[in-house]
Order: structure tokens, then sequence, then C-alpha cells
């Protein structure tokens, strides 16, 4: 017996795992995933559902896994006849009152009473002809549903209101099989965090307005990303449909964000789906833009570099949420410039997650100040601004907004171009992708580099950043230089 | 027992000796009678050897689960480095039992001064009684006595309070009873951890029923050794009990006897049996929450914690429900699901779900719509609904279920196959 380390066996299968665990989690490192509805590793344990329910050698009767820790030569069973037929059992009690619409609940697909119920579950009900209990649904909050007919009870998003959000407005009203859950008759389910409770729902009792009938869970394909909506860097997977983000959800780690995101961040999507994009690079001929071919835009930005080279100045307003690998490429390429490179920081209040160490909403409302500020772009921005207006060269990264003005060559690569934006006076427009289209690197407010991946095409010629600088790098012959 | 009518002979009489008595009641009159003797010597003895004059009593909770209560007391933490509580449990609220009620009617410093004994043993400065919402007079009582004896110091630096319930049953479960102090809902909690390790404010406390701690002052008056004299059959069941008798008797009421008397001599002698030209059927001996015994079950027990489990049933809280020939046993087992249907928390699955399918099961029977295979789809439920819960409520509904339809199967046979007329439930 290793010093510090418990070791037991599950189904059959030794484990070792520190002493403190609770026997559900230890299941998981032996394979086994013990079907539960009111455990989530990320809140407190309830053990109401009685869903975990497995064997323990020596033990009277059966034990819940959820709240269960595990001891030295402990040997459980999750699969004999009497912790499946208990099981079994909880899936009949939980079915007798839910509605079976199935076909028009957005969890479907993804429910986890749909999945043990198919998994152990039995065929069909002895509940018979008696009615369903029947609740309206209610309108929790700004972007949150409740429909009582399919809550199980499992209290998860009560205990997220009260131990994580702090704000205590979830309970379970009345009791026996009139209970529901209730929400303070003077308070709104709008916490800055309220919208976990629509992931932790282990069924599609709680929904998510904005998502309300968008897709079906098995049409969907899911990105591992992280979230531009501020400095915090949440791990979150972009959902989309047929090239479409249609949602966010946190991914979980527990080093930055847990199981959890906030609302902003969840909400900080449509964006990416816009459809007036730059879709090819443009030329400037004779005062005007024209769409052209990758070679001959390449050609024209490394004639202008090569032609103010040397003692030349040069600028680059970028935007924060460039990845690491944009930003780097953009400095390698002016590093043959007296350069300056800035970013400008989109600030908004700050929204802890309060039952969470560190993790908030960040003030700092945008993904890689940091990165950018590693790689030597500073905020001083008004600075960079009026620098450029006697720049040689000025570069924009997706910044169409900036309002520079330069006497001498523009280059601006973006997503798009809006029409009162300074940078249709560029010399070359470079269409790029945006975050759901590339991948890349954050630097989030604590150092961490995390990286993200293409959930869709980008539009049209657009390219990833990252590949344009690249292209260009390679094309001025600085990529060996700088090795 | 003393009131409403004289102690029938065969009752052995300690905790009621009192009863119908109103000077009792003060403080001056307990104090004439001997009370708070036992404390005053208590606070003269050091805590351990208190906890050893009960353990040796061989007292038992009269709350239902009949657990030693020395030896609960003595699972405090001896070094103390935690402010530590007593909960005491009046929350009286398993149908047919109504000992506790009585007892702080008629004797609240019984209560107060166990209560004050159990503090100092278990080194608590904290008493919190949590008295059943709907006891108007015995709050009252106690009350007022307790302002007496607050009045006269009897409790030196030991802080009792009343806590009223709101009418819950599911508050007498001592966790949720805890939780519902705390102004939190009242849902058990899953243990461990267990009370004496994280109670009351998730400090160390000791949780007793009114009943267990009136005993209390006796025993240390009178001496651990005559206490565990007071039995009559098994000798791990010590002392008198108060057994609440309610239903088809003559004389119901409360009445002492020492564990171990025959329960036919209780229903038979003391309560005059049935009605007249009337016979036994069957009883529940030890409040809702335990097996139904037969008549002859009813008339082979011994009233004491291994004599009814030998019957087949539990002593459970003492309240001894009867049932004569002219009972419908189908409807009297769908009020009792019907009870635990409106009174389960709502918190595990099973309870919250089975306790209403039964009943709706057990009604649609009694409406002459049952099921051929209903019977065995109750068995099955109650299967599921015991032993797999956070508290036994959920069994408590299943155990007369299941012995119901055990015992009297003939009678749901007969709504089954439309022998008999359907009853209205409403
Ligand atoms: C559903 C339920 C209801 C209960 N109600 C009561 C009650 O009203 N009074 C009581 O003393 N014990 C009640 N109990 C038992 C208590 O949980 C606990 O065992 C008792 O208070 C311990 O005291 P004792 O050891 O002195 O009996 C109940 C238990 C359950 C599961
Ligand atoms: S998951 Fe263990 S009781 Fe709910």
């Amino acid at each position: 017996m290793a010093e510090g380390v418990i070791t037991l066996t599950i189904d059959g299968v030794p484990v070792s795992v520190p002493p403190g665990t609770l026997v559900i989690e230890a299941a998981k490192q032996a394979g086994v995933l013990v079907p539960h509805y009111c455990y989530h590793p990320g809140l407190e344990v309830a053990g109401v559902c009685r869903m975990c329910l497995v064997e323990i050698e020596k033990a009277p009767k059966l034990q819940i896994a959820c709240a269960t820790t595990v001891t030295e030569g402990m040997v459980v069973k999750t699969q004999t006849v009497q912790a499946k037929d208990a099981r079994q059992g909880v899936l009949e009690f939980l079915l007798i009152n839910h509605p079976l619409d199935c076909p028009i609940c957005d969890q479907a697909g993804e429910c986890e009473l749909q999945d043990f119920v198919f998994q152990e579950g039995r065929a069909a009900t002895r509940y018979g002809e008696f009615a369903k209990r029947f609740n309206p649904v209610e309108d929790f909050g700004p972007d949150i549903l409740y429909v009582p007919n399919r809550c199980i009870l499992c209290t998860r998003c009560v205990r997220f209101m009260e131990d994580l959000a702090r704000e205590p407005v979830l309970n379970v009203s009345e009791r026996g099989d009139r209970a529901f859950v209730g929400i303070h008759p003077d308070a709104r389910l709008d916490h800055p965090w309220a919208g976990n409770v629509v992931d932790l729902c282990p069924v599609g009792s709680l929904l998510s307005k904005d998502f309300l009938h968008k897709a079906r869970a098995w049409e969907l394909d899911k990105t591992p990303s992280i979230c531009t909506g501020c400095s915090q860097g949440c791990n979150i997977s972009l959902d989309t449909r047929e090239e479409v983000v249609v949602r966010v959800r946190p991914r979980s780690n527990l080093e930055v964000n847990q199981y959890f995101i906030c609302d902003h961040g969840r909400m900080h999507y449509p964006w990416m789906n816009r459809g007036d994009r730059i879709e090819a690079p443009l030329v400037k001929h004779n005062g005007e833009l024209r769409a052209t071919d990758w070679e001959e835009a390449f050609d024209r930005v490394v004639t202008i570099l090569r032609g103010a080279a040397g003692g030349g100045k040069a600028v680059a307003i970028v935007s924060p949420g460039a990845s690491s690998e944009a930003l780097a490429l953009v400095k390698r390429l002016l590093s043959g410039f007296d350069w300056k490179g800035a970013f400008q920081v989109v600030m908004g209040d700050e929204a802890p997650l309060p039952g969470v160490p560190n993790l908030a909403l960040r003030a700092e409302r945008v993904p890689n100040a940091k990165g950018a500020e590693r790689l030597g772009y500073t905020r001083d921005y008004a600075a960079a601004l009026a620098a450029a207006a006697t720049a040689s060269v000025v570069f924009v990264l997706d910044d169409p907004d900036c309002g520079v003005q330069t006497a001498g060559a523009l280059i601006y690569a973006g997503t798009v171009l809006p029409a009162e934006s300074t940078c249709r006076n560029a010399d070359v427009v470079l269409p790029i992708a945006n975050v759901a289209e590339e991948e890349g690197t954050f630097v989030n407010r604590d150092g961490r580099e995390q990286r993200y991946f293409p959930a869709k095409p980008a539009p049209g010629m657009a390219q990833p950043a990252a590949w344009v600088f690249g292209e260009l790098v390679a094309a001025m012959g600085l990529a060996e230089a700088q090795r | 027992m003393g009131f409403p009518h004289q102690p029938h002979p065969k009752e052995t009489v300690v905790l009621s000796q009192y009863f119908g008595d109103p000077d009792a009641r003060t403080y001056k009159g307990w104090v004439k009678r001997g009370g708070y003797e036992a404390l005053r010597n208590a606070l003269a003895t050091a805590p351990a050897a208190v906890v050893e004059q009960v353990k040796e009593s061989g007292l038992r909770g009269r709350g239902g689960a009949g657990f030693p209560t020395g030896l609960k007391w003595s699972f405090m933490p001896k070094a103390k480095t935690r402010p530590h509580y007593v909960c005491v449990n009046a929350d009286e609220s398993e149908p047919g039992t109504f000992k506790d009620r009585e007892i702080m009617r008629w004797t609240p410093h019984a209560l107060l001064e166990g209560a004050a004994i159990a503090a100092h043993a278990i080194q608590a400065e904290v008493v919190v009684i949590y008295i059943r919402g709907e006891f108007t007079e015995p709050w009252a009582i106690t009350e007022k006595a307790l302002a007496e004896a607050d009045a006269a110091g009897v409790f030196g630096t030991i802080k009792v309070y009343l806590h009223r319930g709101a009418g819950a049953y599911i508050c007498g479960e001592e966790t949720a009873l805890m939780n519902s102090i705390e102004g939190k809902r009242g849902n058990p909690r899953i243990k461990p951890p267990f009370p004496a390790v994280a109670g009351l404010f998730g400090m160390p406390t000791t949780i007793n029923n009114v009943e267990t701690l009136a005993a209390v002052p006796h025993i240390l008056n009178r001496g651990a050794a005559w206490y565990r004299g007071l039995s009559l059959s098994n000798p791990q069941s010590t002392g008198t009990k108060l057994f609440s008798v309610c239903g088809h008797v003559q004389r119901p009421g409360n009445y002492e006897v020492t564990l171990g008397f025959p329960l036919k001599d209780l229903l038979y002698d003391l309560c005059g049996g049935p009605l007249p030209g009337r016979t036994l059927k069957a009883c529940i001996p030890g409040g809702s929450s335990v097996p139904i015994l037969t008549r002859e079950e009813t008339e082979a027990c011994l009233l004491d914690y291994e004599g009814v489990v030998a019957s087949g049933s539990m002593l459970g809280s003492g309240g001894v429900i009867v049932f004569d020939d002219s009972t419908d046993m189908v409807y009297q087992i769908m009020r009792l699901a019907r009870f635990y249907a409106h009174e389960s928390c709502a918190q595990c699955t099973q309870c919250r779900e089975g306790t209403a399918w039964t009943t709706k099961i057990l009604e649609r029977i009694l409406a002459g719509q049952g099921k051929t295979e209903d019977l065995d789809l109750l068995l099955d439920l109650s299967e599921n609904m015991t032993g797999k819960t956070i508290c036994v409520l959920s069994d408590s509904c299943a155990a007369p279920i299941v012995s119901g339809i055990k015992k009297f199967r003939g009678e749901f046979d007969a709504y089954l196959a439309g022998a008999r007329s359907p009853v209205p439930v409403g």
C-alpha cells in the first residue's frame, strides 16, 4: 500500500486513488461510469436522486457511489442484479411523471435520462393510465425557461445558485410528488453566471431561450475553443450546425473555469456567423480597391515593404483578439522597421462566480491582451495611432474601427470592412478567418497559453491571419533570417 | 396513567405519575415532588460518570429507533474544541403516537431536567427543544415552565431554546429537525457524518426524544440498577415505556408499562378490549411506520424492542393502533400510504414518486378499478422503496403495504374480484 494512496477494485478492476476520493470518481478511473443525476463534480454532494446505488462488499445495503468515500481494499460492484434493479427502479420512478416529449425537447440526444433509460431502464411503463403531474412552463430569466414537467428534482440548479452563484433564488418548493423547482417571487434568474443551470440540468427542464428549438443535439459538431469574451480564457465548445455556430458551452478545465462559463461569454458568438465578410483579397488600383487573388495581394505587400524598408517607421494596430501566432508573425514582418505595435482593450464590469476561486467575467473584455503584451505590443493605442500618421507603413490587424489615418502605405488584414472604416483607404486588404475558423493560441490573464481550433470554414478566400502573415514573412525572406 | 383515567394496577407508573396533576407543572410543584434533585446531583458528578450511569441503566431511545442512549451520548467528543448541542425531539408526528405531548402537558419540568442533565453529560452549552407546530398547549406549558426554571436559575450557564415546527412530519427525523432549526428546508441529511460529529450548525450534537430524556432524572434518582431491573422479558429492553393506544378499544389513551409487557394484556386489560360485539383484527404496535400484526401475532407479542421484532414488527414510537373486525384494511393501508405521500420531503426519487404512486394504486383498488397485477406491482415498488433512501420515510410507507398485502391479501383480492363494493376515495 503506497503512502497516501487507497487501492480498491471496481467491477474487478483495481484502481489507486487519493484518500477522500468518492467511489463515483474512483469508478471513472476504472472506466466505469456509474449512472447518476444529482451528482456533479463541480457542485456540493446532495445524494438525493439515489441513481448511483452500487453494491459494496460488507455493506449491509446498497450505497450511493456519489457520497461514499473509498477505503482500502473496498470491493465495489456496479453490475450486480441488486444494483441494477435498484437503478432500474429509480429510472421507473423518474419516468412516471416525465412527459416523454423527447421529439420536441431540446435535450434529446444529450439527455442523461434518455441515455440511462436506454442503457438500463424498463422496456415499458407500469404506471398505466394514471395522469402525469402537470405544471406550466415558467419564464425564469432573460435566457432561461423552466419546464417543470420534465424536472427530476436533482437540485443541481438549486445548488449552483446557492453555493456557487451565492444568489439563492431557486429552491425546491412543495413536498412529495407535488415538488418543483421554485423561484423567489421577486427574483429573476439573471445572475451573470445563471446560464450554467441550463448546462447542469441533466434533462430538458431548464432551457436556453437562445437555443430553443434551434437544433437537435445529434446535428451538432463540437469544437474545442477558448472564449473571446474576456481575459479569463474559459474553455468552451463551439457547437455548430451546418457550419453555423449555434451554441457556446463550457468545456471543463479545473484550472481555469471548472465546468462553467458566464452568460456574457455564452452569448458572445453571433458575430462569428456574420454574413458581411471580406471574401477576397483587395488591392488598390487607381485609388479603388479591387478584388484579386492572393498572389497579387502578396506581391503588392512585398513591394510596399521593400520600398519602405531601411530606416522607415512602421506601426501595427492590432486586435487583442488575434492569435499569438498572427501577432508574432506581424511583428516579424516588421522586423526591419523602427516599429511600434499597440492594441485597445474594451472594458466592462467584472462579474465573479463567487463560489469558485479566481473565476470571473473580467473587466478586460478581450482574450489575448496578455499574448500581445508578451510580444511587445503595448496598450499605448493613442500614441500608435498618432505615430501612424507619419509612418511609412501601417498594418491594421482586424481593428477596422481604429480610425487610422496615414500618409504612408496602409495594409489591412481583417474579417470585415465597414462602410465608414478608414481601413477602406488601405492599399491592400487581406481577408482573414475569425476565431471560429482558425487554429491558434491565446494567453489568458494568468499567463496560461491555450489553443483553439477551427469549428467551421472561413468564407470565400479568407485565410487564417497566421497563414497570411506566414506567407508574407516567407516572401520577404524573413523566415530564415529570424532563426 | 393517571389521566384521563386512574392508573391500572398492571401499569408501572414512573413517567406518568403526575399526569393529571396541574400542580406538577409548576416549578414549585415540581421541586416539591423531588424535581431538579437529579440535576443537582448530576452537576456535582463528572459528565463521564453520568453517561456511564445512563449506559448501565439500559435506557434506549424512545423516538423510534431504540438506540442505546448512553452509548449515543458517549459518541460525543470528549475533548471539547467546539460548542456542543442537545436537541430535544418533541416533534411527535408519527400517526398513532401522542405520548410526548402528555409529558410536556403535565410534566414539562421532567423534560427540562432530563435535557439539562444530558447537556451536562455531553458538555453542551445549548439545548434546543423542537416542538411540533400543532402542539399549542404543550408549547404554552413548556414555555411557561422554561421561564420559571430559568428564573430559578436551574440551568446555570446552559441556554435553553424552544423552537416551533411548522407542521412537517419529516422534521421529526433528526437531521431534518436540525436543518429546520437552522432555518433551512427540513430535509434529512445524508449520513455520515452523524450528529455527534456534525449536527446542529455543524457542531457535535446529541438528539433525544422527549420520553427518553424524561426518564433520565428517574434513573439518576433511583439508580441504574433499579431501571435495569424494570424488564419483563429481554434484558436488552429496560425501563418503562408509554404506549399510546388508539383505535378500536374501549379505553384508548396512554399507558405506562414495563418493557416486555404482553401486548394482549395492554389491549384487553388496560384498554378494556374491543368495543362491544367486536373482535380484534389487527394492530400496528409502534406507530404507523411499522409492519401490521395480525390478531394472532398481536396476542402473542411482548412489548419490548426484541419481542415486537420477533412478532414481525417493531416497537417504534410505541403508538399502538388497533383495528377490529369492522375495519377495511385496504382502506386503512391506503390512508397510511397517503400520509407518507403527503409528507415525503421530495428529496429521494423512490420516496417522492413511490409514496404517491403506491397511494394511487391503493386508491384504484378501493375504487374497484384495480388490476390483478396491482398487488405484485405494489410489492415490487415497495421493494424499491426499502433501504435505498436517505431516511426511512420511504421504508415506513412500504412496511404497512407489504405486511398488509401479506397478511390481509383476501381483502385486496375481494376488491380486485369485484366482490366488495367500491369505496369512494377523495
Ligand atoms: C420520518 C421520521 C420521523 C421521525 N419523527 C420523530 C418524532 O416525531 N419524534 C422523535 O422523537 N423521533 C422521530 N424520529 C426518530 C429520530 O430520527 C431520532 O431517531 C430520535 O429523535 C432519536 O431520539 P432517541 O434516541 O431518544 O429515540 C423520526 C424518524 C424518521 C425517519
Ligand atoms: S448521483 Fe448519487 S444520489 Fe444522486
